[in-house]
């Protein structure tokens, strides 16, 4: 079992930086460098020395012993003043002591989840965390880190652990005092869980977007401002504008925090038939953007009505009201308030009912679990034996332990013995 | 006293020794049976009944492996009745009441029947070790036995101590002294050791019992039997009755409850919670106003009766008292008290999957020793046991059966992987190849391997084959010809009429089909033994659900096939959990896929494991 260290910090200047080392010998490593070591969970100020006795810095050290650390093992911190030669030096002392090596991206974490500090969902979550750049993508992070999933998964397991303890009694334990007819309560909790997982997976989508980031497209005829909204929106001129049509040929992306939702608008070229060729490749990704995108907003300068270009249009704003008197105005700043808020009211709307699953791997077990209790559902409704019932529910309840953990028999006897008096 | 060295001695007669002797005897060891005394061999010590839910899964593969529990229990049953009948076949379960003489009788000329066979009598007080290995037994009256293996079944009778309220006495079963002397030679090879408990109630007199107030329970008018060599029972069949307590009883008890050798803080060991003692029921289940108990004869011509549900460790008087407060048994005169009994186990984790200790190479384990209750756990251990100590005597590897193959493998498997906190009963639900590991099908799943072992006679092979050629005859009309919606509809079958055409085990899968509704549409099929039919019915059924199990089991054999070389070295696989740490070492789990089935175990602990197997192929290659 090697040792491990890592600058925990970016590298670079800055006022602090912090270097962990976990492992069997974190202790003696710290104490080779530091003489020697807070009490566990203390910290302490010591001067860090190399194996020559010369001086590497005033640091900070804080000891964690375990299994009370983020590994689970013992492990020493060093906050170090932020300075790229200190932290070097100390690296290398830190090498020479023989005792540790350089950690490999995400071994820390991987440390945490086997030693079970962490469950796999925590550790997405954890990752989504370091990720996180809005204040909604953190909240959404920070409930997956603290352990929601664990606590979906253990509810809907509850559930069907009690189904199957049900169904289990009926079986093993035919001549015993357990009650014959259990079909009520268990279709509840099939039911019940059913529900559960239809409910994550009807908020997964607008969960997955969030993590993700929405896309916003703007699209609309040649010149009708497209590209001034989207440097309006960014404060900043990204895209060339002027007044020839047919300006903007690929597909420009601004990343904003609107309302703690993180969005990217999308300028697209301006939509019409073109005999120019790298014209029409700009059309074309246009389109296909526009129809990936989470939102499309339409903005025509209102001397027509606007066509569609068979897009399902979620906004529309008549531009240039600085000339025409009504609408907005991407030049002037005026109603691109109220269309930031529209956007972000239309896509709140879509985080309606999110729960916290938020990545493929989890929409693929909940989906397998919900296949499950459907064949579980057909069993029990057709009345087929309560042998293949049990099947199904297992099946269920296994997909829904690939979230995080894994049940077993012993725990379903367990709850048949504290249940039911059996024993003749 | 000197005797010849035998190849392999069992010591033990009871239901694991009994099939441990029998089936190194015909695994081709020179096998002997050393038992305290020749008379208890084969002796129900507690309730007189054989089978059950699981556990009559267990006594038929035992018969597939050509053993001898079913035959005895087939020729001493008198209450046959399959448990679970209206449910899947997958978790029906044989079970009988055993006239507990006949039963005895039929183990002991079964076991005289077979060659290669000694039994001797005599208290086995020492095991012999050179270098480690066991090379032999050391009798009480000195005399020395040489042999290969050595089979250990000893019960209940280690340190075995009985209590019947705060009286405490030394011994086995009750009427039986205990062995203490080869439980300290045990102690003293520092094997790790624990202290188990169980329990049994009060016998009565048959003639004491007010029957006509009762229920009476009958056998199966067309009874399943345990051995595939069997037809039909071969005594008269009996009922039993059926009485509950009443809160006079649960008053008597509550209100006594600290004389109680459980509740009196007299007992360490840990009993188990599927046959908890009346006392416990009372106390957790207080709600309850009243439990049932049946009221077993333990045989065709006894005046002894087993009241199953009642088992107990209060003092005399207070049995006396409340079992006079059940309704049939106002009069009832005890025979023989209840009593708890406490003995020493062996910690199954320190077992490999053959069921040998590693530890003292030479010495297999089989039943009670190894923390389970109930005789067809030990008798499928003792047939395990003796199997693998004959061949490794022979110089031939162990047979290890699969999880996906037998109960009995999940029964060894759970042992030697999970250990146990309380005494082990198998349960269908233990078994996650339920729907494949069934009663009516252990002989397909194990006698072709028995035949292979050279473990079972001409006759067993002669009917055996033939079964499998009814069943393949039966397959090749059910599967030869279709038949359209309107067709099957024409029977009386319900259908959709979706115009595909169907087979005949297409049909037999629909839900509530029976076998005779199809014979119209395939005549041959009727001419075919019943039982044949049922089996057949029995595989269309579960078919769909087999074949995706069987994906499952293919994946459980690929980490079966994964061995796990002895010498790795858990401590120096970096990224592993102290206490999987710990666990591997303990256990030492012989391959990955038992590895997986370690409790608390993770896929991301596996995947190490792995890669270290990986790594020092690689640097030997």
């Amino acid at each position: 079992m090697h040792t491990i260290f890592a600058l925990a910090t970016a590298r670079g200047k800055s006022g602090v930086a912090v270097i962990r080392i976990s492992g069997p010998a974190a202790h003696q490593v710290g104490a080779a460098l530091a003489r020697d070591l807070p009490a566990a969970g203390r910290f302490a100020l010591r001067t860090l020395r190399d194996a020559g006795g010369g001086i590497l810095d005033q640091a900070l050290i804080l000891r964690f012993d375990a299994p009370r650390s983020f590994t689970g093992e013992d492990s020493v911190e060093l906050q170090l003043h932020g300075s790229i030669a200190v932290i070097r030096a100390v690296e290398r002392a830190i090498s020479d002591t023989g005792l540790a090596r350089m950690a490999e991206p995400g071994e820390f974490t991987r440390r945490a989840l086997m030693n079970g500090n962490l469950d796999l969902a925590q550790v997405e979550g954890l990752s989504d965390l370091i990720a996180a750049e809005t204040e909604m993508q953190r909240q959404q992070a920070q409930s997956l880190f603290t352990g929601a999933m664990r606590g979906f998964a253990d509810t809907c397991r509850a559930d069907l652990l009690r189904a199957a303890a049900l169904i289990e009694a009926t079986i093993d334990f035919a001549d015993e005092e357990v009650p014959v007819d259990v079909s009520p309560e268990v279709g509840q909790l099939i039911a019940r869980v059913i529900v559960a997982i239809d409910a994550e997976l009807a908020g997964f989508s607008g969960a997955e977007r969030l993590r993700a980031g929405f896309e916003v497209a703007i699209i609309g005829r040649p010149n009708v401002g497209k590209s001034t909204l989207l440097n309006r929106i960014a404060g900043r001129d990204i895209a060339i504008t002027s007044e020839i049509a047919g300006t903007t040929r690929d597909v420009l992306e601004v990343r904003v925090d609107l309302d703690g939702l993180p969005v990217t608008f999308l300028d697209t070229a301006g939509l019409r038939d073109s005999t120019d060729a790298i014209e029409r490749i700009g059309v074309a990704r246009a389109r296909q953007r526009a129809e990936a995108a989470d939102l499309r907003i339409l903005l025509d300068d209102g001397q027509e009505v606007a066509p569609d270009f068979g897009l399902a249009i979620d906004l529309r704003y008549a531009t240039k009201s600085d000339v025409t008197g009504f609408g907005i105005s991407a030049l002037t700043g005026e109603g691109v308030d109220q269309l930031l808020a529209d956007v972000s009211a239309a896509l709140s709307d879509k985080l309606s009912g999110m729960g916290v699953a938020s990545h493929e791997r989890h929409r693929q077990a909940l989906m397998r679990a919900r296949d499950a209790l459907n064949l579980a559902q057909t069993a029990f409704a057709s009345g087929t034996g309560a042998e293949i019932l049990a099947l199904h529910l297992r099946d269920g309840a296994a997909a829904l332990d690939s979230l995080i953990g894994r049940m077993d028999v012993e725990s379903v006897l367990g709850e048949i013995f504290a249940q039911f008096c059996i024993g003749k | 006293m000197k005797h010849a060295p035998f190849d392999v001695i069992v010591i033990g007669g009871g239901h694991a020794g009994a099939e441990a002797a029998h089936s190194a005897a015909r695994a081709g060891a020179r096998t002997a049976l050393v038992t305290m005394r020749r008379d208890t061999i084969g002796v129900m010590s507690c309730n007189p009944a054989i089978g059950g839910l699981g556990k009559g899964h267990l006594v038929r593969e035992i018969d597939a492996m050509g053993g001898i529990m079913g035959l005895a229990a087939d020729r001493s049953g008198i209450q046959f009745r399959l448990l679970n009948r209206r449910k899947g076949p997958a978790v029906r379960g044989p079970r009988t009441q055993s006239d507990r003489a006949l039963y005895r009788a039929a183990i002991q000329s079964l076991l005289a029947e077979q060659p290669n066979l000694t039994i001797l009598e005599g208290e086995v007080a020492d095991l012999i070790l050179t270098d480690g290995r066991i090379v032999g037994v050391e009798l009480a009256d000195g005399a020395r036995m040489g042999a290969g293996a050595v089979v250990l079944t000893t019960g209940t009778f280690l340190r075995g101590v009985i209590h019947i309220g705060d009286r405490k006495m030394e011994g086995g079963r009750i009427g039986d002294k205990p062995s203490n002397r080869l439980a300290q030679r045990l102690r003293d090879l520092s094997l790790p050791l624990g202290r188990l408990k169980t329990g049994t109630p009060p016998r009565l007199r048959s003639s004491s019992i007010d029957w006509a107030r009762l229920e009476m329970q009958p056998a199966d008018d067309d009874p399943m039997l345990f051995s595939f060599l069997s037809t039909a029972p071969t005594v008269r069949q009996i009922a039993c009755g059926i009485t509950h307590t009443n809160e006079r009883t649960h008053d008597l008890i509550t209100a006594n409850l600290s004389r109680s050798a459980m509740y009196g803080g007299h007992i360490e060991g840990v009993g188990p919670r599927y046959c908890p003692s009346i006392e416990d029921k009372v106390v957790r289940f207080a709600d309850k106003t009243s439990h049932q108990i049946f009221l077993e004869p333990e045989g065709l011509d006894s005046d002894v009766v087993y009241p199953n549900g009642i088992s107990t460790s209060l003092p005399e008087d207070v049995q006396h008292d409340y079992v006079h407060s059940i309704v049939g048994l106002e009069q009832a005169e005890i025979l023989q008290p209840g009593y708890a009994i406490e003995y020493d186990y062996v910690d199954p984790q320190s077992l490999n999957a053959a069921l040998e200790l590693p530890m003292l190479p030479g010495l297999f384990l089989a039943g009670q020793i190894n923390g389970t209750t109930g005789y067809e756990e030990a008798a499928a251990q003792g047939l395990m046991a003796g199997l693998n100590a004959a061949r490794q005597v022979a110089g031939q590897g162990p047979v290890i059966l699969g999880r996906d193959r037998a109960y009995i493998g999940v029964l060894i498997d759970d042992l030697v992987t999970r250990g146990v906190t309380e005494p082990y009963r198998m349960f269908t639900s233990r078994a996650e190849y339920r729907l494949s590991l069934r009663a009516d099908n252990a002989d397909q799943r194990l006698t072709p391997l028995a035949a292979d072992l050279g473990l079972i006679d001409q006759t067993r092979s002669a009917l055996f084959e033939g079964k499998l050629n009814a069943l393949a005859q039966g397959r090749a009309l059910l599967e030869g010809e279709t038949f359209t919606p309107r067709e099957i509809a024409a029977q009386g079958i319900p259908i959709n009429q979706d115009g595909q055409r169907r087979t005949g085990m297409d049909i037999l899968a629909f839900p509530d089909i029976a076998p005779t509704q199809i014979d119209p549409l395939l005549p041959a099929f009727a001419d075919l033994p019943d039982e044949i039919r049922t089996q057949l019915a029995i595989e269309a059924l579960y078919r769909t659900y087999v074949d995706r199990q069987q994906r499952d089991a293919d994946a459980l054999r690929r980490d079966e096939a994964l061995t796990i070389p002895e010498t790795l070295d858990y401590s120096d696989i970096g990224g592993l959990s102290n206490e999987l740490r710990g666990k591997l070492t303990r256990i030492r789990p012989q391959t990955l896929g038992q590895a997986g089935r370690i409790d608390g175990m993770t896929p991301a602990a596996l995947a190490l494991i792995l890669t270290r197997i990986r790594q020092d192929e690689r640097l030997r290659a």
